[in-house]
């Protein structure tokens, strides 16, 4: 792609930041780093190294040196000649990062988006305890395939730790529900 | 003699992130020997990915481990290329999985334990310890989760369930106590805000599992106990140096591989 023929610093810019927004999550082919929110920033620094700052969805997240290459491969391919990819653990990344484009994504491939993220993890360990049995209050996801809302959650643990395990109890389709966290 | 890996001029910013790591890395050794061998699929996916979340916390804790004590190491140095005495993890992750229950046992306890920790760790000064936390906090709030619904629905189940739920949270109980076992390397760290008492954690965790087990209908363990402590000085069971020898085999049997 030829963005223009005059490579100024605002240009180097420019296309790093849509060559990094472009790099697609190796597990989720669907989505953008961009989409997901793993992409937290690109910027040039003054000896003109561009710096891709991204954070993991989760702490054993095994796609984030497959990232990692792919940014290093698409940020050089569009012109950067210094290219650095910086992990960052904070802020913590969340599903409420994910875009507009990218929940619809989601549901084209397959995959419930998340609901809402609760912030129920934070408190200091004052609270109330919670009363085990009545599991955690759990958004019903809509089936990807059929709309219905009458599913059921089959496992809280997926073929990905972001994912969990649901069945439609009208097309009697599994489906995959991405956690929201 | 060894030398006690304690006492030696580490800093112990260093020796409390590489105890927190070693936790995380030896449960998840322990949670990955589940694969294939769990009761359900579900199960075994399960167990993996909180064992993936745990192996996740443990890079981190051990990479800054090493930047902390300053003489080179790496995080898989620390994870292959250490003794058992170096290690640093309580007893209660070491112990063989026994079978499901004892180990959804062991998961509520340390997750239990664990929750509460990372949930003071949020707001520690140091940026590192603060932003770990603030990411697991949200995956083992999860893992919690997890533990305390199988508890409750083996104890709270059949004849047979129950009774074996029971001796699960019988055979795990008596290594409870050590979770709370603070020294001086945990005095020093919370002392500049970094770091949390263990003991604190004690009431807590008390009122959560007294509240899965009387809704599990078990009964709370009384008397069951052992010299508690070790592992945090790097003294460990029978189980630890069996775990180190097949965790590191292949990593010493091709040094400096890649792949």
């Amino acid at each position: 792609m030829v963005i223009g023929s005059v490579v100024a610093a605002d240009d180097v810019l420019a296309r790093a930041q849509a060559a990094a927004a472009a790099v697609l999550d190796p597990e989720l082919p669907v989505l953008t780093i961009a989409d997901l929110g793993v992409l937290r920033s690109v910027e040039v620094t003054a000896d003109g190294t561009v710096v891709v700052t991204i954070t993991p969805t989760y702490s054993g997240c095994p796609a984030m040196d497959a990232i990692r290459t792919d940014l290093l491969t698409a940020v050089r391919a569009s012109g950067a000649e210094r290219v650095e990819v910086v992990t960052v653990l904070s802020p913590a990344w969340t599903t409420d990062w994910i875009s507009a484009d990218g929940r619809d994504a989601l549901l084209r491939f397959g995959i419930a988006p998340p609901g809402p993220a609760r912030d129920r993890a934070a408190g200091q360990g004052s609270g109330p305890v919670f009363v085990p049995f009545s599991a955690r209050p759990v958004d019903v996801p809509a089936c990807p395939r059929c709309s219905s809302i009458r599913s059921t959650e089959i496992s809280r643990f997926g073929s990905t730790a972001c994912k969990s395990q649901w069945v439609c109890a009208d097309c009697r389709e599994p489906f995959d529900h991405m956690k929201a966290i | 003699m060894t030398a006690d890996p304690v006492a030696a001029s580490i800093p112990p910013l260093a020796t409390y992130a590489l105890r927190l790591g070693d936790d995380a890395l030896v449960l998840s050794h322990r949670l990955a020997e589940w694969v294939t061998n769990a009761p359900q699929l579900e199960e075994d996916v399960a167990l993996a990915n909180i064992g993936l979340d745990l192996l996740g916390q443990a890079r981190t804790l051990l990479t800054y481990a090493g930047e902390v004590e300053g003489a080179g190491r790496s995080e898989d140095d620390l994870a292959y290329l250490r003794d058992e005495r170096e290690f640093l993890n309580v007893h209660l992750v070491e112990a063989p999985n026994g079978d499901f229950a004892v180990s959804m046992a062991r998961q509520l306890f340390f997750s239990t334990f664990q929750l509460a920790l990372l949930q003071r760790l949020v707001s520690s000064t140091d940026p590192t310890l603060a932003g770990l936390a603030g990411k697991a906090v949200k995956e083992v709030d999860y893992h919690r989760d997890h533990a305390a619904q199988w508890v409750l629905r083996l104890g709270d189940g059949t004849e047979i369930s129950h009774a074996r739920m029971q001796a699960g949270v019988d055979r795990m109980w008596p290594y409870v106590d050590e979770l709370f076992l603070g020294d001086e390397v945990d005095d020093a760290v919370a002392g500049q805000g970094a770091g949390v008492d263990p003991a604190l954690l004690r009431p807590e965790w008390d009122a959560y599992l007294d509240a899965v087990l009387d809704e599990a209908t078990l009964t709370r363990p009384e008397g069951l106990r052992r010299p508690p402590g070790g592992g945090r000085r790097g003294v460990h069971t029978t189980a630890m140096g069996h775990l180190v020898a097949e965790m590191q085999h292949q990593h010493r049997s091709h040094p400096g591989a890649s792949w």
